[in-house]
């Protein structure tokens, strides 16, 4: 190799590192940054009046699962916060199951539709994102509510005696985050679904499919990779949600979310709030992994 | 209705949306297809082929008339209950499925045995010289080889009848004449009825037991090659395959008069009267000057062909002509433009159209 090779070579990879320089400086400082010191705190002593107190304790993430007795110092499972890590968990996977089955037949409409009546039809499901996530959240919580307008809709009519108690309940948050998380489902669908060629639905029918079959072997195996983008779109705000659990859930129907935003407010355990969010974290990259695993597998064999 | 056809169509009909922007795309079509022919549909695009081939799979549902198979009505059996196959022409391959998977499809719907499924598909894809791709999916292939995977797919369920629409058309000259070839020798071996749709007239002469050709819906003429070839019954039969010269003339008594008064000797059973007289550009022979023919005329244009010359000619009542002109056969160059020649048309290959 000659020495103007060589140069050349050197300059190309310095260039390479100039051109990728702003993307690592914003992966470093916004990225990997915030967790660094999350990670960090999880390791400190909480302060009195919230912050931290620099000494390495590992009570944080003891604490995160166990309870310490305060009279006689043993441990036992801390049953609330496990409590509010499965209510969390179940709901975000209610929630993703649920947008799906409404999702995909919504997804498959508009994307059988004529292309002006598709244009439309996506430009309503934009729609609910030009209002703030807080006031559609209340917006919810008047229908809902005990003397709110499907309660005095159902005892006007006399279909029910008493209001149907549905605010403040698992069921409450469920119905909210799913309203709140059906445009992440049905978009990537869409453009899932898009991208299908109807041929081959006709191809598997003529060769003794059912349409159950249809839909089975042909169809979802297919759109598959919008499947996962929309359940990974779902599934991870709704783990980490604040808002809708804390205007439907009540102070009682709490999700991680809410617990996070408790220790480092009134509960002024900086710390254990950090453990939480780096726990929180895991636990999205581990189902993620085996979500990805799963699916990528039955795609194979089907 | 006869007990040895595998398809009967009887009196069907589709129109395509309502109101004042409704196409009738068939128009009351009875055609009896028998077992175990090779019956290709031909006509202009358009013309209704694909309509009536999609109606047969189950596709469409008539909006008139009757889809018969074996004798058994199934008009309203969906596509999945009906022992037919397509071959389509985009070939529609499932693009998540290997090439083994793609072809034993239909059997596994079926519910057969995984035995069973293996050995057919083995057997399929042997057919179509495919054993080695079986792994690779159907993006891994060429054209080619992914309308052989369709073929395979379409076979290994062993149909009653296969259904192929323009499977061809999306192929390099060389390839197709392969794939005819090949298709004419599978059909030969399973002895399955197959129903080819193409709008490529020699295709369908060289591949077909029969044709039915087709133009604006309607179904207007079905036989041999042969008969087709040489007996078109109307005008738009005999343009459609192979070119043909059109004359006006007055027929009466087995005699055919054209411009300049030629007469010209017809088959005795003619229609008499005005009609359209055609004649094909191989039975025009060209002839020296002094042959002594019945007809001159004068050479306008020669074109060469490489084995054969097309020859534009005037009659000397007025009538243009196109022969063609075999160099070898008939010794020597074309003769050139300007010359003055004897013309004889070949005995009994004169025409006389209905319309
Ligand atoms: N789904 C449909 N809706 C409305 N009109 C249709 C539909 N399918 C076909 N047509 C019309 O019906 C007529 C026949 O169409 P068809 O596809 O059967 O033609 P074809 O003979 O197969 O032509 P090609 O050789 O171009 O494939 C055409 O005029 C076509 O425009
Ligand atoms: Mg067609």
């Amino acid at each position: 190799m000659s020495a103007r090779e060589d140069g050349q070579a050197r300059r190309d990879a310095r260039n390479t590192w100039l051109l990728s320089a702003p993307a690592l400086f914003i992966l470093t400082f916004a990225a990997a940054g915030p967790l660094l010191i999350m990670l960090v705190y999880s390791f400190l002593t909480p302060g009195d009046y919230g912050n931290v107190v620099w000494k390495f304790s590992t009570d944080a993430w003891v604490g995160t699962v166990l309870s310490k007795d305060i009279f006689d110092g043993t441990y036992s499972l801390a049953d609330a916060h496990l409590t509010i890590f499965w209510r969390s968990v179940k709901l975000s996977l209610i929630t993703t199951f649920f947008t799906f089955i409404v999702g995909f037949p919504t997804a498959w409409i508009i994307a059988t539709r004529s292309p002006r009546m598709r244009t439309a039809l996506l430009f309503l499901i934009t729609i609910p994102f030009w209002t703030n996530l807080l006031i559609r959240t209340f917006a919810i919580n008047q229908i809902i509510r005990n003397e709110g307008l499907l309660n005095t809709f159902l005892l006007y009519l006399g279909v029910i005696d008493e209001p149907l108690l549905i605010i403040y309940s698992d069921f409450a948050v469920f119905l909210g985050m799913t309203y709140v998380y059906l445009p992440l489902m049905v978009l990537p669908l869409f453009a899932a679904i898009d991208r299908f060629d109807m041929r081959l639905i006709e191809a598997a029918y003529d060769l003794y499919a059912s349409r159950w079959q249809v839909l089975r072997r042909v169809i979802l195996p297919i759109v598959r990779p919008g499947i996962v983008a929309g359940s990974i779109l779902v599934f991870i705000p709704a783990l980490g949600a604040y808002v809708t659990p804390r205007i439907l859930g009540g102070g009682r129907n709490m999700m991680i979310g809410n617990f996070i935003e408790l220790q480092f407010g009134q509960g002024r355990n900086w710390p254990l709030g950090a453990a939480l969010s780096v726990l929180l974290l895991v636990i999205v990259a581990v189902a993620l992994v085996f979500y990805v695993r799963i699916t990528s597998r039955e795609s194979s064999n089907g | 209705m006869a007990q040895d056809d595998a398809i009967e169509a009887r009196s069907s009909r589709k129109v395509y949306g309502t109101g004042p922007e409704a196409v009738v795309a068939l128009d009351d079509v009875s055609i009896a297809i028998r077992k175990g022919e090779f019956f290709t549909l031909l006509g202009p695009s358009g013309c209704g082929k694909t309509t009536l081939l999609r109606m047969i799979a189950g596709f469409e549902t008539p909006t008139a008339g009757q889809i018969l198979l074996n004798g058994r009505d199934i008009t309203d059996a969906p596509p999945n209950l009906r022992p037919v196959n397509t071959v389509f022409q985009s070939y529609a391959l499932f693009p998540h499925l290997s090439v083994r998977r793609n072809v034993g499809f239909g059997l596994q719907m079926l519910g057969r045995p995984a035995s069973e499924i293996d050995q057919k598909v083995e057997r399929a894809l042997a057919m179509v010289r495919l054993g080695e791709m079986a792994d690779r999916k159907p993006t891994q292939l060429s054209g080619g080889q992914q309308q052989r995977v369709a073929l395979a797919r379409a076979l290994a369920p062993s149909p009653e009848v296969l259904l192929l629409d323009e499977p061809l058309s999306a192929l390099d000259l060389k390839l197709r004449k392969e794939m005819q070839s090949e298709l004419k020798r599978l059909q030969h071996e399973l002895g399955i009825t197959f129903i080819f749709v193409t709008h490529d007239q020699e295709e369908a002469l060289t591949m077909s037991d029969r044709i039915g050709v087709m133009s604006a819906g309607r179904l207007l003429q079905v036989g041999s090659p042969r008969e087709i070839y040489n007996h078109p019954v109307n005008r738009f039969v005999a343009d459609f395959i192979g070119e043909t010269n059109f004359l006006p003339a007055e027929v009466s008594g087995g005699v055919a008069t054209i411009a300049g008064g030629i007469a010209i000797p017809v088959d005795a059973g003619s229609p008499e009267g005005a009609h359209t007289i055609a004649i094909r550009p191989e039975h025009v022979r060209i002839l020296p000057q002094d042959a002594g023919a019945a007809m001159r005329g004068t050479i306008a244009e020669t074109t060469y062909f490489g084995t054969d010359s097309h020859v534009r000619l005037r009659l000397d009542g007025g009538a243009d002509l196109v022969a063609r002109y075999q160099s070898d056969t008939a010794g020597g160059e074309a003769p050139p433009t300007g010359a003055e020649v004897g013309v004889s048309f070949t005995p009994g290959a004169v025409q006389v159209l209905e319309d």
